[in-house]
């Protein structure tokens, strides 16, 4: 349970960073909070040759509006935006969804990019960005690219970031009148990854649900308004297309019953809230 | 351009409010270096991949896992452990003694941890509910107390400050 040996460097600006991503490529790993990557040092499932340390970065501690979406640096910790005044009023969904990423003492490290470049099919961090349709702007040392959530996880600890590339912020579409967000999960223990996790964003005109926990990435579906037997039959047809396996935790057929359960109820709660936002 | 990678490193830091400073490789955890290099055995080592909590110290105030940090993270960091807590004539400090009275502690093994998150806790959120400081709890083991009695302890030291400050307040 201790880490293997690697090469340890401080980076104190982003520019810096890239230069280091450049010349060392795949052989670096960018260690940020490290409350993921620290944690598969120690049990040597990552054996990076070096660490670049970006949590002295003041350039990519930020939170910012920018454009109709909350920007948030590299360097942001999941505490940070938690206690962000604005949070509940910009984005009610994270609002309800930090409380659920493990704890306490973690969110006071662990930052928000980190979440969402570590991929976990579980994190709650990537779930609300695919189902916001927000965005992750990769820059390397000659090109900055942005992609879109959906673009930028591709599987289980699995993205499009190439090993020249540094995340340097994540982009939340900032909440909108007449929508209604919730989100939701089952865990065997406060602080554990979620079996199930469900985040809806309900609009005017269409429902979006993301379900986290179950395939290898979240997964985000777009219905219309339906009855409630349809948008049963719906969940349904979902949790079987989500081709949930056995493991450890919970059964396929456990977490099936739980896209059912947790889907209808989650979307029941941002349905009501949608009707309130309208009614203001 | 690459050191030779067991290379040990000086790392200087504030310890509980004195400047330490001793050598660790790239790969060593804060919590191994705050035990084995600067002596200060408080803080224990539970699961090293931050689940049981009892390794949790403040860094610049902030509760922190020392297990999922490395020492050279830390250079020049304010670093507070469970040894910072006892007033300066050696006296238990508040929460300690909040904790033993409400029993709140049976091996130990634990204590060290909770302690340090609850004072970064109570600072932030003063007036905290039950289910609040069971939230925050939840990031860390006890197999001895149930917590109930831990919960108890934590909303007493609440309640006392909060009194204190009115106190201070008033006159």
């Amino acid at each position: 349970m201790k880490p293997p040996v690697f090469e340890y460097r401080r980076i104190d600006t982003v520019s810096q960073a890239l230069e280091q991503l450049h010349e060392e490529g795949d052989n670096a790993r960018i260690l940020a909070g490290g409350q993921s990557l620290v944690i598969l040092l120690n049990m040597r499932l990552a054996q990076p040759g070096t660490l670049l340390d970006i949590s002295g970065c003041t350039d990519l501690n930020y939170l910012k509006m920018d454009g109709g979406m909350v920007c948030i640096g590299a360097g942001t910790t999941q505490a940070q935006l938690q206690y962000w005044p604005q949070l509940a009023h910009k984005l009610p969904l994270l609002a309800e969804a930090i409380p659920f990423i493990s704890h306490y003492q973690i969110r006071n490290r662990g930052t928000v990019a980190g979440s969402i470049v570590h991929a976990d099919p579980s994190a709650e961090l990537p779930l609300c960005l695919a189902t916001l349709q927000g965005h992750v702007e990769l820059r390397s040392r000659k090109a900055t690219r942005v992609l879109a959530a959906a673009d930028f996880q591709q599987g289980m600890l699995t993205t499009a970031k190439q090993g020249n590339e540094l995340v340097t912020e994540v982009r939340f579409p900032v909440a909108q009148a007449g929508h209604g967000y919730a989100f939701d999960e089952f865990a065997m223990r406060r602080g554990d990854f979620a079996i199930v996790a469900c985040a809806v964003d309900a609009g005017p005109d269409t429902i979006r649900l993301g379900i986290g926990g179950v395939a290898d990435k979240p997964v985000v579906v777009e219905w219309p308004h339906q009855s409630p037997d349809v948008l049963d039959q719906a969940l349904n047809d979902l949790a079987w297309q989500l081709e949930a396996q056995d493991d450890q935790h919970a059964t396929a057929s456990y977490r099936r019953h739980l896209v059912r359960r947790l889907g209808r109820k989650t979307i029941a709660t941002a349905l009501a809230r949608s009707t309130n936002n309208t009614k203001d | 351009m690459s050191e030779p990678q067991q290379t040990r490193h000086r790392i200087a830091l504030t310890l509980n409010g004195q400047s330490r400073s001793g050598y660790a490789e790239s790969r060593t955890l804060l919590s191994d270096f705050i035990r084995h290099e600067l002596g200060a055995t408080g803080t224990h080592v539970g699961c090293e991949h931050g689940v049981c909590g009892a390794c949790t110290v403040q860094i610049d105030g902030a509760a922190t896992r020392s297990c999922l940090c490395l020492a050279r993270q830390a250079e020049g960091r304010d670093v507070r452990t469970v040894e910072g807590l006892a007033n300066g004539d050696g006296a238990l400090g508040i929460l300690q003694q909040a904790f033993k009275t409400h029993h709140a502690l049976q091996c130990g093994f634990c204590t060290a941890g909770i302690l340090m998150s609850c004072v970064d806790f109570l600072q932030r959120i003063p007036e905290p509910t039950e289910e609040q400081v069971r939230d925050m709890l939840s990031g860390h083991l006890c197999r001895c107390t149930g917590y109930t009695p831990i919960v108890e302890a934590i909303l007493s030291v609440a309640d006392q400050l909060k009194t204190e400050k009115q106190e201070t307040t008033d006159a």
